[in-house]
């Protein structure tokens, strides 16, 4: 309890007559400073404490290859590519005809990846992420998250080329994306 | 009639229990905490599944901010001391010992080489020296070449040479991608290709193939 029970008051005997009552203090502490002080603490350790521990991810970014015929090959049939544009907007072709291009959102594209995943022998399947220069980091990283979560082995993180960010242009010009 | 009195208390609470509760608040806190090191940007990390937890020794930042400023900070002060002095040589900086001392004191640094010597005269004690620090224009790497943060890559490999040198990536969620394929090129013309890109946890979403292979994971464990 707060306060000590000091022995006075209604619960004391009665003393006999000539014996002086000691005056009691009250030894109740008041114990709101001590309340007021600990919150303080709490909030200032709430705000300074970092509670999650940041992570880290893999990334592994193939050497530069001059020479055309040390480049690693991609079965026509096994690819997928992924463009990443504007407004978190992902476009995406199987095989290797750009012009067969799809819109997805990000919540939309892992059926895409694992029906893919589905239908394509596992030796052959590569994922190909070309993020154009309107993505932003967080594209960059979720999509690269989304192939540890769908499992997918291969995957490369290469420049878009001239030919798709053209198509990409016509898509968003027409479906009004700016 | 006699009426019985009520012999009236102030009204006053028992505070123990909420100072008891109080007090394991707090030690929760103080024994959980870890201080954020101070850092002169705010960088809000994307989420990831990764479960690998972030090596902190031996470890060069790369910080890139909403904006896409570029920063870089090194966790070792001697280290730090390698790459300033290599770097002062190297690049002409001419930097004096205090300047030296001033680097090896400071968090993240973000400015081009033609500042930096005006950034580090500064006094560490004066308030408006955070100021200036968290209005740093960034290190320039915008061109193909990597530009001056090619150099500070590569000073600090030579300052870790032998040792195996952790290269963090922490950029912001709205940092342009293009900011970041330029820090990448850096990284790439010395020859790094391996790095860890810095992430909040998160969980693998329920019914991925990730998921599946997770909870597998837990179960031949138990």
């Amino acid at each position: 309890m707060a306060s000590i029970d000091s022995g006075g008051g209604d619960s004391g005997h009665k003393k006999g007559p000539g014996v002086k009552k000691a005056k009691k203090l009250s030894t109740r502490v008041d114990m709101t400073p001590m309340v007021d002080l600990g919150f303080l603490l709490i909030t200032f350790f709430i705000f300074t404490t970092t509670m999650s521990q940041p992570t880290a991810m893999n990334l592994y970014m193939p050497k530069d290859v001059d020479k055309p015929e040390e480049q690693n090959k991609v079965k026509e049939s096994g690819a997928f590519h992924i463009m990443l544009g504007k407004q978190d907007v992902i476009y995406y072709y199987e095989g290797m005809d750009p012009t067969q291009i799809k819109t997805a959102t990000f919540k939309t594209i892992r059926d895409e990846i694992i029906r893919k995943k589905q239908n394509t022998n596992p030796e052959d399947l590569v994922v190909i992420i070309k993020p154009t220069i309107d993505a932003t980091y967080k594209n960059t990283v979720d999509i690269l998250d989304e192939m540890t979560i769908n499992e997918i082995k291969r995957y490369a993180m290469v420049d878009i080329s001239p030919v798709e960010y053209e198509l990409i242009k016509i898509t968003e010009a027409a479906s009004g994306i700016k | 009639m006699p009426s019985v009195k009520i012999k009236k208390h102030a009204p006053e609470n028992d505070m123990t229990p909420f100072v008891d509760v109080a007090f394991l608040i707090l030690s929760f806190f103080m024994l959980a905490t870890k201080f954020k090191p101070e850092e002169p940007v705010e960088v809000t990390t994307p989420n990831s599944v990764s479960s690998q937890t972030l090596p902190e020794k031996d470890a060069l930042m790369i910080s890139i901010d909403q904006g896409g400023r570029v920063f870089v900070s090194i966790d070792n002060p001697q280290s730090r001391q390698l790459l300033i002095e290599n770097m002062n040589q190297t690049r002409n900086l001419g930097l004096g010992p205090a300047e030296i001392k001033n680097f090896i004191n400071a968090p993240s640094v973000g400015v081009p080489f033609s500042q930096l010597k005006g950034l580090l005269a500064l006094d560490p004690e004066e308030p408006s020296t955070k100021e200036v620090f968290k209005k740093q224009p960034g290190i320039p790497c915008s061109d193909t070449t990597g530009g001056e943060l090619y150099y500070w890559i590569r000073d600090a490999l030579t300052a870790y040479s032998g040792k195996k040198l952790n290269l963090l990536i922490k950029a912001d969620n709205n940092a342009k991608y293009p900011q970041f394929k330029n820090v990448l090129n850096a990284f790439k013309k010395n020859d790094q290709n391996k790095f860890l890109l810095v992430t909040s946890p998160e969980d693998a979403p329920a019914g991925t193939a990730l998921y599946v292979t997770r909870q597998k994971q837990i179960q031949s464990g138990k």
